[in-house]
């Protein structure tokens, strides 16, 4: 089989993860190296389903010994199988990174043999990589369950970022679905590279040379809709794993209908949840960046997104209390938290009312978007003038707004938006 | 009322600001030498790279390095009379200080910024989406930027890549960045061709529009999304929306890239 099929083949195999980001890690250009990394990441194309493409994200292999019912790769799934050779994958990298194609690479596996022999053909590329081709831009390595905590780490030590996939989002659901996977098997490493990433940190304060391991962090993710968790119970995982396993991030993957396993939603008539997906992003952005706790957003008396409004006014709404904000003299963690205003213009907000008071004209010059805003903020103690609203009359305008950014009907299932583009 | 006309470097307009400041004018228009006739009286101070090096410094150091870079950035935007703009800033950069940068909600400084993010957004993209082919081991591409981000994009690929031969185009501003093994330099150049490629170029970008192609998800096609973070302009530089010969002769222009429609553009026939 050539190099063309089998990049075929893989790819196709690697494509249903969701974790696309080259960020995490800034370094320079070095002389006799080839390549940089960038901390905020770097998008290189888009593909037709509107995703980022920023790595190039393979399969070692797809031969698996494992039968994970909610994967194309699994054993008993009829579809052809092939491998790389380290070379021939080092290789296509080198070439594709030289063109400006990608940003570096993302290397998966399926398990080949076993966990530990499968981690020993992605050191081996790597080192190829890192060593011969001299290689100094981004890579992203998969941690395979199970494997031995050795090999474990010297994948981290060739590469930027390391991920292990949770996969199902409760232990009952893994259980029944991937009968070779264990929370436990996940969670191990998952708590090795935690530590061995802030080990590694110590020691690089101590002296320059020290080995760096997974400078860019962890990531994981998980599928969406193909057991029954709520929204809530995904939200509260992801805030634990953000805490208790300093993740960098948590990806979430609408469940494609891969399979007829009984246990899975039947494919002839399943929507991807790709809606949901979208509000577990914006929520995961809320926990990230804006302050607030799962709690805050999902509680037991509102368990799920209302699918008609974003996370961020969902919340303003249930919170009346909280508002208006005057935005000459609110801190910048209380403007954030208006609906409408993001992360930016909160901050454009509060370094233009230190030149003098802000007016609703000056704001929207400022580049804040009114069209949310107006509902939640004062101006010198005033409501924008002329605005007339009731709560209710506000839900339904918001929700018009969704609607309108959405589209109706089959396109409103159809979003799949990648939040602001950031890594 | 007054006009300047000038030669369109960075040192040209500080002149004009020299003169601008020194003799009290405040002009209404800034031409370029080819700039058609201008309606008011015209004043073409030659360019002076002393004064104009004096003023810079003078940016930094009367307001301050932040406000200079700034003024140097601002000045790379395509907002259309940037140079009013510009001046504007500097006359109160200069009376009032560094405080100016702070008064986001005016005009001229809303309208600056905002063309300053613009400016950076497509500095942002093109560094993942310029392409480049390998013809005889040097890294060759073309972009077709609104801005003039070629100076920035410069730095970028001279680092990444800095064991290699790299040329790149810029349409729009009829300027090359040429860089061998680290060093590079900025050269003005009126026309551009890449030329054919080998076999092996061909064979790699052939691989590459496969894997863009296989990586789409059926399920969740999505060409709306996916124009919103890939506008269309870029396209026609990009490998995986080409055929070679599209590539090579630099030719489908932004009609073709426009027509792509369904973002699977080597389906096309050429
Ligand atoms: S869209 Fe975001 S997550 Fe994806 S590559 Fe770009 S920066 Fe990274
Ligand atoms: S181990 Fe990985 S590749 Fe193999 S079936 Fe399970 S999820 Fe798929």
């Amino acid at each position: 089989m050539d190099v063309m099929e089998k990049l075929t083949i893989l790819a196709d195999a690697a494509k249903y993860d969701a974790a696309c980001t080259s960020s995490g890690v800034t370094r320079g250009g070095r002389a006799g190296t080839i390549g940089t990394a960038s901390n905020s990441g770097c998008c290189h194309t888009f593909s037709a389903d509107g995703r980022c493409v920023s790595l190039l994200k393979v399969l070692y292999t797809n031969c698996c010994c494992y039968d994970c019912a909610y994967c194309v790769n699994r054993r008993s799934n009829d579809v052809p199988r092939t491998a790389f050779t380290p070379r021939e994958l080092a290789e296509l990298a080198i070439q594709f990174y030289r063109r400006n194609y990608i940003e570096g690479l993302f290397l998966s596996s399926a398990v080949l043999k076993s966990p530990d022999y499968t981690t020993e053909r992605m050191i081996e590329t790597l080192r190829l990589l890192r060593t011969e081709y001299a290689f100094n831009g981004y890579i992203h390595a998969k941690a395979i369950p199970g494997a031995d905590p050795g090999l474990t780490y010297e994948l981290g030590l060739l590469a930027d970022r390391l991920s292990v996939n949770i996969e199902l989002p409760s232990e009952s659901s893994l259980r029944l679905l991937a009968p070779d996977k264990s929370r436990a098997s996940i969670f191990k490493p998952m708590a090795q590279i935690r530590d061995g990433a802030a080990q590694s940190k110590a020691e690089l304060k101590l002296y320059r040379h020290a080995p760096r391991f997974a400078p860019a962090g962890q990531s994981t993710q998980m599928i969406v809709g193909a057991t029954p968790e709520s929204d809530r119970h995904i939200l509260t995982l992801t805030e634990g794993l953000y805490k208790k396993y300093r993740l960098k991030r948590v990806f979430y993957s609408a469940y494609m209908p891969v399979s007829d396993h009984k246990n899975l939603p039947a494919p002839a008539h399943f929507k991807p949840p790709l809606l949901r997906e979208h509000r577990l992003y914006q929520a995961d952005w809320l926990l990230r960046f804006y302050g607030f706790t799962a709690q805050e957003i999902l509680d037991d008396s509102h368990p799920n997104f209302d699918a008609a409004l974003d996370p961020k006014s969902d919340w303003a709404l249930r919170h009346p209390e909280f508002f208006p904000v005057e935005v000459n003299r609110a801190d910048y963690e209380a403007i954030l938290r208006v609906p409408g205003i993001g992360m930016r213009g909160a901050e454009r907000i509060v370094a233009a009312r230190r030149y003098g008071p802000l007016s609703f004209e000056g704001l929207k010059r400022l580049g804040v978007v009114m069209k949310r805003a107006q509902y939640f903020i004062t101006c010198g103690g005033r409501m924008l003038p002329g605005l007339r609203c009731s709560p209710d009359s506000v839900y339904r305008r918001l929700t018009g707004l969704e609607q309108g950014l959405l589209g109706s009907g089959e396109s409103w299932q159809q979003l799949s938006l990648f939040e602001q583009g950031a890594g | 009322m007054t006009a300047y006309r000038y030669d369109g470097t960075f040192a040209g307009f500080l002149t004009c600001v020299w003169d601008a400041l020194e003799c009290g004018i405040e002009p209404v228009e800034f031409l370029l030498p080819d700039g058609g006739a201008a309606l008011w009286e015209t004043r073409e101070p030659a360019t002076d790279r002393g004064k104009a090096k004096r003023l810079y410094t003078a940016l930094a150091k009367r307001v301050s390095p932040a406000f200079q870079k700034l003024i140097a950035r601002g000045f790379l935007t395509c907002l259309p009379q940037k140079e009013l703009d510009l001046l504007v800033l500097i006359r109160r950069g200069l009376a009032e200080g560094d405080r100016v940068r702070l008064d986001l909600s005016n005009p001229v400084m809303a309208r600056v910024n905002l063309a300053l993010t613009k400016m950076w957004t497509e500095w942002d993209h093109l560094k993942g989406f310029v392409r480049f082919s390998d013809l005889d081991g040097a890294l060759v591409g073309e972009i077709e930027p609104k801005n003039r981000v070629l100076p920035l994009l410069a730095s970028h690929f001279a680092a990444r890549y800095s064991g290699e031969r790299l040329a790149l185009y810029d349409r729009t501003h009829h300027e090359v960045f040429l860089s061998d093994r680290g060093r590079w330099k900025l050269l003005p150049a009126e026309d551009f061709r890449m030329g054919p490629a080998g076999a092996q170029e061909r064979a790699f970008r052939a691989m590459w529009r496969n894997y863009y192609q296989t990586i789409a998800i059926e399920g969740r096609l999505n060409p709306k999304c996916q124009s919103t973070h890939m506008p269309k302009r870029y396209r026609h530089v990009m490998t995986e929306f080409l055929t070679d010969e599209e590539l090579e002769t630099g030719l489908p222009g932004r009609s073709a890239a426009g027509s792509l429609g369904d973002g699977r553009g080597n389906k096309r026939t050429p």
